[in-house]
């Protein structure tokens, strides 16, 4: 009790909700004693640090999606499978055409999909967390018939460059990409009537509607942030690989929930922080690179991250029950 | 200034299917006056309410603010004319702060990318709170950590900063404790001073006789009569509501 009072007598940290600040001190204490204990693997080496940074990038953005998306009190599990649609389209297209035309391509398939998904939710009044799910499988089978299994190598070098290899001043593109990232989705998430209208929404939705907020656009328009931000993502994985598959993003749903939800974002709708998924997204990305420094195997690390991120969400959820 | 009433209503009739929910009623409110609306449950109380606010349509009958006819779709086009409602359930989002609350959906702005003016819209609403006298411990808290009276405060503070001409209460003390309910009973006299037409819907004949100017009385849908609160009592008004009197 007397460490939070004093804690809110530093506004920037005391206007944040207990939750929010628990996955700066996990992110802190995690990488202390990875500092540690891998000191010989080169753990703390800018290189591998970067490569932190670097790998968490598609996932990162994700998450920063999915902020809006639980913030307005809705769910988008199909974000896995719009990524390697997002990059088999983009792929297919820069075989014949310009990177340029690829990338439309794939924003535009993830916002289609985000458009159908947002109609669903929003004009059919059906829960996002069914409409996602049917389409997260549908999708998946589309990406696997698309190119029947087969990967379509990219092999422009702008494009690679732009979202993959490439640097501008030194400062690789991934890291820059990050930081656009989450600039731009804090700046709306905190700083503009939309965001505070996301908040409201998922917080109440009827209060919003009696405020004359158009719920059920807003809806729709997360949807498609939501899946546009995961077509980002799906680009950044080709543009690193230099190749598309059906395969990309499969894994990396879970994440990205967990990502939003220990760095504070309500699963029920009405919290949330950008930052805070960001690092959440470090979170993740940091135990992947040191359990794998540490020489687990494969299984040990499942177990490892799954108890750390049981532990995070314990202790990100764990609030005075609500009042009334 | 227009010298017409604040609302009208001239033989209002609604019905939902083949049940008359409220049949021919017609009432008037003045600028600066607060009409209770009292009747026993079912009397179609709330159903007049929500025609007033738009959510509901009339069948037929009038409606006419500061003496404009009006035909409201939907709540949104009564807002646009200065009607604001103090919702049962207050209709507040808890997770936000009191001045976010105050300006949801008609949120400040500033400079080049709307940028959402933090400051400007706290300065108004600690204005707004002293002005009408409501305590809180900061307009920045959330509203969850706010009391029954305290939320209700900020529910009535908001609508009547948007309202200009008219506010709607439906039960605005029903959830509150006696302290709670005096203090809020303060604020709703307060409103007279603004000059706007408040129109209230209560259970408590005590609190429709310390507040109400007139008293306007309704039974299974029928307008039983209109009185004037200093000109009647609570026995006239209990025999108007369980029907041991029936004039008008």
């Amino acid at each position: 009790m007397a460490v939070r009072s004093r804690f809110r007598r530093i506004p920037a940290v005391g206007q944040l909700e207990p939750g929010t600040y628990v996955v700066y001190v996990g992110f802190l204490l995690i990488f202390a004693a990875f500092a540690i204990l891998l000191r010989g693997e080169g753990f703390l080496s800018a290189s591998n640090l970067l490569n932190i940074v670097q790998e968490t990038t598609p996932v990162t953005i994700m998450a920063i999606g999915m902020v809006f998306v639980l913030s307005a009190g809705e769910i988008d599990l199909s974000i896995g499978s719009v990524v390697a649609i997002a990059a088999l389209v983009a792929a297919l297209v820069m075989r014949a055409h310009s990177w340029a035309l690829g990338v439309a391509a794939g924003l535009g398939a993830g916002r289609v999909v985000g458009l159908i998904n947002g109609a669903l939710v929003a004009y059919a009044r059906l829960p996002s967390f069914l409409v996602t799910l049917a389409t997260m499988g549908l999708l998946a089978g589309v990406a696997r018939w698309m190119t029947n299994l087969q990967s379509v190598p990219v092999i422009d070098a702008t494009f690679t460059g732009l979202f993959g290899s490439g640097s501008l001043f030194g400062i690789p593109s991934l890291v820059i990409w990050t930081a656009l990232a989450i600039f731009l989705g804090h700046y709306v998430y905190r700083e503009t009537p939309f965001g505070a209208r996301v908040l409201a929404t998922g917080d109440n939705p009827h209060a919003a509607r009696a405020a004359g907020i158009k719920v059920d656009r807003l809806r729709l328009t997360v949807l498609i942030l939501g899946s546009t931000c995961a077509a980002v993502a799906g680009l950044l994985y080709l543009g690193r690989i230099q190749g598309a598959r059906y395969t990309l993003g499969e894994t990396d749903l879970l994440t990205v929930i967990a990502a939003a939800v220990v760095g504070g974002t309500r699963l029920d709708g009405g919290t949330g922080t950008v930052p805070g998924a960001l690092v959440g997204s470090l979170l993740m990305g940091m135990l992947n690179n040191g359990l794998i420094l540490m020489g687990l195997a494969v299984s040990e690390q499942m177990i490892v991250r799954g108890f750390i991120i049981l532990v995070a969400i314990v202790l990100t959820l764990r609030e005075p029950r609500r009042s009334s | 200034m227009n010298t017409a009433p604040a609302l009208s209503l001239h033989n209002i009739q609604k019905s939902f299917g083949g049940i008359v929910a409220v049949e021919d009623l017609s009432l008037e409110l003045g600028r600066g006056e607060i009409v209770a609306l009292v009747g026993d449950n079912g009397a179609g109380k709330s159903t007049i309410v929500k025609i007033i606010a738009g959510v509901h349509q009339p069948n037929s009958g009038e409606i006419r603010l500061g003496g404009e006819l009006v035909h409201f779709i939907d709540p949104s086009q009564s807002q646009a004319k200065g009607v604001q409602v103090v919702f049962q359930d207050l209709a507040l989002a808890e997770s936000q702060p009191v001045y976010m609350n105050l300006f949801l959906g008609r949120e400040k702005t500033k400079g080049w990318f709307g940028k959402l003016d933090r400051a400007g819209m706290i300065a108004e609403t600690e204005e707004l709170m002293r002005g009408l006298n409501v305590r809180v411990p900061s307009v920045k808290s959330t509203i969850r950590k706010l009391s029954g009276g305290q939320r209700q405060a900020i529910a009535i503070a908001r609508a009547t900063h948007w309202a200009t001409n008219l506010v709607l209460m439906d039960e605005p003390t029903a959830a509150l404790g006696i302290t709670e309910t005096s203090k809020v009973e303060e604020i709703i006299t307060g409103l007279k001073a603004r000059n706007l037409a408040i129109l209230i819907v209560s259970h408590s004949l005590d609190q429709v006789f310390r507040l109400s100017d007139h008293i306007c009385v309704l039974r299974r849908g029928k307008q039983i009569g209109v009185r004037q609160t200093t000109q009647t009592d609570k026995n006239e008004i209990v025999s108007m509501i369980t029907g041991l009197k029936e004039t008008a």
